[in-house]
């Protein structure tokens, strides 16, 4: 990727997010917070300070961004307040606003039901994994 | 005293004992729970990113109906109501949400958030009173020992949903003291039962889950409540053998008030 098309990549997950990543002090609390850290091959506190170092690339080709929970753990004991989740939706975004590049189709969706699955599960995966 | 209410669309499906036990215990309580005339669902999950627009106006479109009916606006499903608290606040101090929002939907009056959002065991703290409460309570659960099960999205983020301490909250079991019951605090009960990672990756949610019940049980929990049919679904299915139950925090007011 070319310097431009970085920096370009870069500026929209800071705008989308909102989030100020150079606030984090790297602590490591969101990381041990997050109830999906194990599952993810960077971790939330990673996803900051690879953010500030313009890596866009690397996350949006990673499958952490979808493990997060979206249980704002880390938003609520950050004691920076950056909020990392803010970070993770926006790369993701930046992924699934991409024409084919869904995450879940609806076609998958009835392999995945069960009688007592809630509505809410199937309306909040597509609302993270689809556009 | 009477309340818009925004049911959510678990709540007409899956979770119907959510609702309709919140709804016989209004009618017992004297509270006047008015359905909004037209609601749409709220997506489930907020969407956080500033340019996230289309994915807001559902929620905007019911606080605006609450507004303009000059009610108070109640939900139950805690992710609705996470939903919505947290739209409402973008529409009150995001100047850029508010007005592509209001330029999309042509209200009669833009809508700046004016919207007061309270979920049920709010208006039942801060409106019915849980002194008052525990006064119409002719069956008192004495002898349960009942676990909250808070989850993420009843309380985080505490800043916006400013409804309980979100790391030492006391809502609920302020309220099972309020029925009669004993309530049981343990380790887990604000943290995430795994929520929609159910469908991909169910390995995750029996972790999650199991480790909720597995808590509530080790500090002598027979029963764990709940606001979320996606936390009873998970804690229910996924949750392990721990042989704690699960059920809708309403349930247990109806059974209380007598009317379940």
């Amino acid at each position: 990727m070319s310097h431009d098309k970085k920096q370009a990549a870069l500026d929209e997950i800071l705008r989308s997010s909102g989030v100020d990543v150079r606030k984090c002090m790297r602590c490591g609390k969101c990381t041990a917070t997050c109830p999906a850290f194990d599952e993810m091959e960077y971790h939330p506190h990673q996803f900051v300070y690879m953010v500030e170092k313009g890596e866009i690339e690397k996350l949006a080709a990673s499958p952490s961004i979808f493990k997060c929970l979206s249980c704002f753990a880390c938003m609520e004991r950050c004691p920076r307040q950056v909020e990392p989740a803010k970070l993770i939706e926006a790369v993701r975004l930046s992924v699934i606003r991409e024409k084919g590049a869904n995450h879940l189709k609806p076609e998958q969706v009835p392999a995945l039901l069960d009688e007592d699955l809630p509505q809410q599960a199937i309306t909040s995966a597509f609302r993270k994994y689809s556009k | 005293m009477k309340f818009s209410y925004y049911p959510g669309c678990t709540l007409k499906t899956k979770a119907k004992d959510l609702d309709r036990y919140a709804r016989a215990s209004c009618v017992a309580l004297g509270v006047d729970l008015a359905e909004l005339p037209e609601w749409q669902c709220c997506g489930a999950v907020y969407p956080m990113a500033k340019d996230e627009i289309a994915t807001k106006l559902s929620s905007v479109r019911a606080l605006a109906s609450a507004r303009d009916l000059g009610t108070d606006l109640v939900t139950l499903c805690s992710a609705c109501h996470n939903v919505i608290k947290q739209v409402n606040n973008d529409m009150k101090t995001d100047a850029d949400i508010a007005l592509r929002a209001n330029n999309y939907l042509k209200l009669d009056t833009p809508y700046k958030g004016e919207a007061n959002v309270l979920h049920f065991l709010e208006m039942l703290r801060d409106r019915v009173g849980f002194d008052a409460l525990k006064e119409k309570v002719t069956n008192p659960l004495t002898g349960r020992k009942i676990g909250a099960y808070y989850g993420c999205l009843l309380l985080r983020p505490s800043k916006v949903m400013a409804m309980d301490d979100a790391e030492n909250p006391t809502i609920i079991e302020d309220f099972i003291r309020a029925i009669g019951a004993t309530p049981v605090v343990y380790g887990m009960r604000n943290e995430c039962c795994g929520g929609y990672v159910t469908l991909e990756n169910k390995a995750s949610a029996v972790k999650r889950s199991s480790a909720v019940l597995e808590s509530a049980k080790a500090k002598g929990a027979d029963t764990v409540v709940t606001a979320c049919p996606l936390c009873l679904y998970n804690l229910q299915k996924n949750g392990g053998d721990a042989g704690v139950d699960v059920v809708y925090f309403t349930e247990l007011l109806a059974e209380a008030l007598g009317v379940k």
